[in-house]
């Protein structure tokens, strides 16, 4: 008999599967998987070295591009650690905006996930779905942000700018006449809130459209069920968080157990799993969008109703009016100071986490008291879920490595910092 | 909530012992340091004790104090943050290396598996050794990299770099040909800044 050794493949780093560019080292045995080691780093920028050399706020729109699928809950995290440092309170409407604005990126992030998950393991449509949703989000974020991923939106004591009052229209061109124009404007006659509400309407029906596609189809669940399975007990061993640790049935979210902002105000359920399988962990993440759906109406109708200021007015933590800047010498010397040298944090350290939608996103700052970060830790939730990836795929066919790999919500951003 | 925290310095005594440091609480949340001697032990007991029972290492993560304004003692240390989920409560646990020239703490991955990535990536930027890990390879830098990069004393702009040579036909590394550049100098006021009264 011929002697059957196992094999060593390769999985990436230029595998459409991989999302990003990770390496993943395979040992098999036939088909079935002995042992995955992944290697990261291919896309490590060295962000937390590069915050050293920069002030404080120079640092914030790199946190953007750690989780470029769910991009301002980073900077949240950022903007918690620096003002428990810096003690300075933000306004209550700063806050209900930073709500918001976490469940669209929790909703923009679960949607990519599932759209490329079901991708990955066959199911084409969901991707052109999902992604036809993300869209009126990404509008919205243009609206409030100026720009659609990157917003740099979220400022220590609060946030950039309040809230637009319109919504940005289609205009008629060459490849869209006056009748498409018109429907498209439909929803943005009014301003930003409206439109939104009008989507948190719509929202519901498309959840239900996507459960249509996927919960009870055959091949999904082939796909899917009783793959990757973890126990709570493991899952807390390996620093699993988020929908990860939900999914096994261990009820924990940073939202409610250690709430911050205004999320002690909002009513909203946890979904929990039971078996901590794929398939559970795809309808955790259902059941999230819609509780985030949930939250943001409740945002909507606070906001409309309580106007008020969205930052801070400590003047060494946050830029003064451009109309107060031009006339007072003070507030002009306030302006420079903090754009030229930065503020100053006093010295001492803070680790705020946040309930980021893969997971718990926790920033470790260290300030020596100087207008540069000593140190900062940025932990993510895609490591340990990464670095758990050998566990769930041990035992598995080659095949159910994609399915492994979109369950635990990649993104490489957020893995090598 | 400051009266869970006073709960869980006190818990921290009398589980612990007096052979930590004292516990600190700062910012609204608790810091104790402990003598790598008694790492590993004490680590042990912060899962183990129910009264404790720190079931999750959230993060852990190297630190290279020397530059530090005004400080004076060991260079490196590795922080690891805790959390129960019994309890609902956080702890961040320091532990410096004894020796600043060869930086060495024990493991905790037998406690905490998830500790296994974070070693890897403390080894990898700082250079700490993390004594009975068994597979301490670097994680984040390149293979075969050279030096440990988030060292303070290491340039931001690093010492080698990598492009594709016509001659040779192939990527070769060479000495950088950019020079770090500082726009904002780093500046750290006295204490008594802005608060004498004058125009400030």
């Amino acid at each position: 008999m011929a002697d059957v050794k196992n094999y060593t493949i390769n999985f990436g780093p230029q595998h459409p599967a991989a999302h990003g560019v990770l390496r993943l080292v395979l040992e098999l045995d036939g088909e079935v998987i002995v042992r995955a080691d992944p290697h990261i780093g291919l896309l490590h920028r060295g962000t937390e070295k590069l915050a050293e050399t920069r002030t404080w706020l120079q640092t914030l729109p790199y946190l953007d591009r750690l989780d470029y699928t769910s991009m301002l809950p980073s900077e949240h995290a950022y903007c918690l650690a620096l003002e428990r440092l810096l003690g300075v309170a933000v306004p209550i409407r700063a806050q209900y905006i930073r709500v918001m604005i976490d469940e669209m990126a929790r909703i923009l992030n679960h949607l990519l996930s599932i759209g490329t998950h079901a991708l990955d393991i066959g199911a084409m449509t969901m991707v052109l779905y999902t992604f036809r949703e993300r869209e009126d989000i990404f509008d919205v974020l243009e609206a409030v942000t100026g720009i659609r991923m990157h917003g740099a939106y979220y400022r220590p004591g609060g946030v950039y700018r309040d809230l637009p009052d319109q919504m940005p229209k289609y205009q008629e061109n060459r490849f869209k006449n006056a009748q498409t124009v018109k429907e498209l404007n439909e929803a943005r006659n009014g301003s930003l809130l409206d439109f939104l509400e009008d989507f948190t309407k719509r929202f519901p029906v498309y959840l239900s459209e996507y459960h249509t596609l996927l919960t009870d189809n055959r091949i999904w669940k082939q796909r899917t069920v009783g793959i990757g399975v973890i126990s709570p007990e493991r899952a807390l061993q390996k620093g699993f968080s988020g929908p990860m640790l939900r999914g096994s049935g261990i009820e924990w979210d940073l939202r409610k157990k250690q709430p911050y902002e205004v999320y002690d105000r909002m009513d909203f359920d946890i979904p929990v799993g039971v078996n901590g399988d794929t398939y559970d962990r795809y309808l955790v993440r259902m059941e999230e969008m819609y509780q985030s759906n949930r939250i943001i109406q409740q945002c909507i109708d606070w906001l409309r109703k309580n106007p008020g200021p969205v930052i801070t007015d400590d003047h060494k933590v946050a830029p003064p009016s451009r109309a107060k800047m031009k006339g007072s010498m003070e507030e002009l010397i306030h302006h420079f100071k903090l754009f030229s040298e930065g503020m100053h944090v006093p010295a001492g350290e803070a680790y705020a986490a946040i309930e980021h939608p893969k997971g718990e996103m926790g920033v470790w700052a260290v300030s020596d008291g100087a207008n540069k970060p000593y140190r900062i830790k940025l932990h993510t939730a895609g490591i340990p879920h990464l670095a758990g990836v050998d566990e769930l795929v041990r035992g598995h066919m080659l095949a159910d490595a994609t399915a492994v790999i979109g369950t635990i919500d990649l993104v490489l951003g957020d893995v090598d910092r | 909530m400051s009266a869970k925290l006073d709960r869980l310095v006190r818990q921290l005594k009398e589980s612990l012992g007096d052979r930590v440091g004292e516990p600190v609480i700062a910012l609204g949340e608790v810091t104790v340091a402990i003598p790598a001697e008694d790492y590993l032990e004490a680590m042990r007991r912060l899962r183990d004790d129910p009264a404790l029972r720190f079931e999750q290492l959230m993060d852990l993560s190297g630190i290279d104090y020397s530059e530090y304004t005004g400080y004076q003692g060991k260079r490196f240390a590795a922080v690891s943050q805790l959390l129960s989920i019994t309890h609902n409560w956080r702890l961040r646990v320091k532990v410096f290396a004894p020796d600043d020239d060869f930086p060495v703490v024990a493991s905790v991955m037998e406690i905490w598996n998830s500790a296994n990535w974070y070693e890897r990536e403390a080894f990898d930027l700082f250079g700490i050794h993390f004594e009975g890990h068994d597979d301490l390879r670097r994680l984040l830098t390149d293979y075969g990299f050279v030096g440990h990069p988030f060292r303070k004393d290491f340039p931001i702009s690093g010492y080698v770099e990598m492009r594709y040579d016509p001659e040779q036909k192939r990527v070769i590394y060479q000495p950088v040909t950019i020079e770090p550049r500082e726009v904002t100098p780093r500046i750290v006021r006295e204490e008594t800044y802005a608060k004498g009264g004058g125009r400030g």
